[in-house]
């Protein structure tokens, strides 16, 4: 790394890498820094984890993860959701080699040390040699805090702190606006998820998600390939809004321009008449005056800090592997119970995101540049000024402006300090 | 070099080609879509597809069923030539320079054989290089190829990568 530095860990003074309106890029570069964010953001602080659609029956199990640390969600025996970690106490073994499946055990192949999927130790083999030894205490490690909110999954490793909720806070919103699109209200995603690897520090993706300045730049070609109208939502007329929620959870609220075009649908680039099931299904639910309104303000474009991006049709977890290397798990929102719509979000999802998506591949083109620029020592510090002079305030309180103003990447950065400078408990 | 050779048989029937000349054909055809791969000949690639063409990159298996789960890539005719399209504006990034590319096309199979069309099976072996760096991809592909007027054309393409359960660095050149 050019701009790394020997020092005593734990002496960055992050206020002299961090001013409002500008960033030092030893922030994305510096391997030291990564190792701090680990303990100070990611094993600490809520992290987006899975949802329970992934593990809909009893005993189900799927391989996530919080930062770098592979997590198990689990369905355990008992119908309670945990999240346990894949170490077997005896040696550390990976005890789990599978993706995903569905068992009430699991057995370390290394000697046989079997546990129930609620983590307990069950039984040792060739007992005779643990006389007397109890199996209480030697169970699998567990994420000590788990919080479900609407069927999302989070943990923090950290046994006190903020309430999932107080975590949220006005961002909470946005989920709630996403499951309202279900005409169930819940979301049911069993599609499977894309895994795109990128050579890039992890916070140029989460500042990026709420970017309204790119698009037209880095996805200019798509746009003009397909015809497509998208790019006017970043343009200079839009009247669509960045947002700042706080606790460096951001926001591209396309509700605005969704409400001058008035028409169901447009969010998703198509008519009421061509998924008349999912119609009905939303008139049956909320009445047809609500489920107009919802099916007019569409799904959210919401970046829940630190990992889960909420992109209208697509659903994004960030996953940080090293101080230059991450992942992007993408899958495709899907609604239970809702066919038609799930299938067009399959397809539209397909065609944008993962390794060969006709949007992300260029965004992560950009990722991988971005952090091979920001290892180069001049200019060191990189410019968020873009909109200060047109921020303002809306009804609740939170800063918004133009849709292409880096009203987000101001708030991520405050959030990140704020979190950076604790000191630990 | 750039023109296919057409292939002569009894009554537009591929059964009643020899076995030898059918896998010699097959093999050609499917030289000749690697070498319009590699060297980004878009135009020439698109070119290749017949209207109900299918060009799929299967996620997380083998064998994922593409109607109900991701795939990495699943373009039916019209996506196809979209993302043909995207490439020729100059502006696809990711692509902007261009991978540099060579392949290896091999282990070539006939699997099933109609009146005009042919499964094959085979594997590729593709080293790509680019600003990131270099990539090395393995995969499983079976092709169905369609006679049309003394010409093989591509119905379907099915790359299985052997890694696509893991996280995979941007797919954005044709593979």
């Amino acid at each position: 790394m050019l701009n790394t530095e020997t020092r005593p860990a734990g002496k960055v003074d992050y206020s002299a890498l961090i001013e409002p309106t500008r960033i030092n890029s030893r922030l994305y570069t510096d391997p030291d820094i990564f190792q701090e964010e680990m303990e100070k953001i990611w094993y600490r602080s809520w992290v987006y984890v899975g949802h329970v659609s992934e593990v809909p029956n009893r005993n189900d199990y799927v391989t996530k993860s919080i930062g770098p640390t592979p997590v198990l969600l689990v369905r355990d025996r008992n119908d309670e959701i945990r999240l346990l970690l894949n170490k077997c106490p005896h040696r550390g073994n990976q005890l789990c080699a599978y993706r995903q499946g569905n068992r009430a055990t699991f057995t370390c192949p290394y000697h046989s040390w079997t546990f129930s999927n609620t983590g307990d130790l069950m039984g040792y083999a060739l007992a005779d040699g643990y006389e007397g030894a109890s199996k209480t205490g030697v169970g699998l490690g567990k994420v000590p805090r788990i919080a479900i909110y609407r069927g999302f999954v989070f943990g923090s490793f950290a046994e006190t702190g903020p309430t999932l909720e107080e975590h949220l806070g006005g961002a909470k919103a946005a989920l709630d606006q996403l499951c309202d699109n279900a005409p169930t209200g819940e979301l049911d995603l069993r599609a499977g998820f894309l895994q795109h690897r990128t050579k890039a520090n992890w916070k140029f993706m989460v500042e990026n998600e709420t970017d309204g300045y790119h698009p037209g730049f880095v996805h200019g070609s798509i746009f003009q390939v397909t015809k497509s109208g998208i790019a006017n939502l970043y343009g200079k007329d839009s009247i669509a809004l960045t947002r700042d929620y706080g606790n460096g959870h951001t926001e591209f609220d396309l509700r605005p321009e969704w409400r001058r075009i008035d028409k169901p649908l447009n969010w998703f680039g198509t008519t009421a008449d061509r998924l008349p099931d999912y119609v009905a299904a939303m008139n049956a639910a909320y009445g047809p005056d609500r489920a107009r309104q919802i099916m007019i303000d569409g799904s959210p474009h919401t970046m829940i800090f630190p990992n889960l991006f909420i992109a209208e049709i697509q659903m994004f977890v960030i996953q940080p592997i090293s101080v230059d290397e991450s992942i992007q798990h993408v899958t495709a929102v899907q609604f239970k119970d809702a066919p038609d719509i799930n299938r067009r979000l399959r397809q539209q999802t397909m065609g944008s995101v993962g390794p060969a998506g006709f949007l992300l591949a260029d965004d992560t083109e950009m990722y991988e540049r971005n952090h091979r620029g920001a290892r180069i020592r001049d200019p060191e510090w990189l410019v968020l000024t873009r909109g200060l002079h047109r921020e303002r305030k809306d009804e609740n309180g939170y800063t918004i402006a133009h849709s292409t103003d880096e009203v987000p990447q101001r708030g991520i950065w405050r959030h990140y300090l704020s979190l950076m400078q604790e000191q630990p408990a | 070099m750039t023109a296919q050779i057409a292939i002569a048989t009894a009554d537009n029937d591929l059964r009643a080609l020899d076995p030898v000349a059918l896998h010699h054909n097959v093999a050609q055809f499917l030289f000749h879509e690697a070498r319009l791969a590699d060297s980004h000949d878009y135009d020439g690639w698109d070119a290749l597809w017949e209207e109900d063409g299918i060009y799929w990159v299967p996620a997380n298996g083998m064998d994922t069923d593409p109607e109900t789960q991701m795939s990495v890539l699943y373009d039916n005719r019209s996506r196809i030539h979209v993302r043909i399209e995207q490439l020729k504006t100059g502006r696809r990034h990711t692509q902007t320079p261009r991978s540099e590319l060579a392949r290896l096309i091999s282990n070539i199979e006939i699997g099933e054989v109609a009146a005009a069309e042919v499964t094959v099976f085979a594997n590729s072996m593709i080293y790509e290089d680019n600003l990131r760096g270099e990539t090395v991809w393995a995969a499983r592909n079976e092709y169905r190829l369609r006679l049309v007027n003394g010409n093989f054309r591509l119905v379907r393409k099915k790359i299985a990568l052997v890694n696509n359960g893991k996280p995979m660095f941007t797919l954005s050149f044709l593979v």
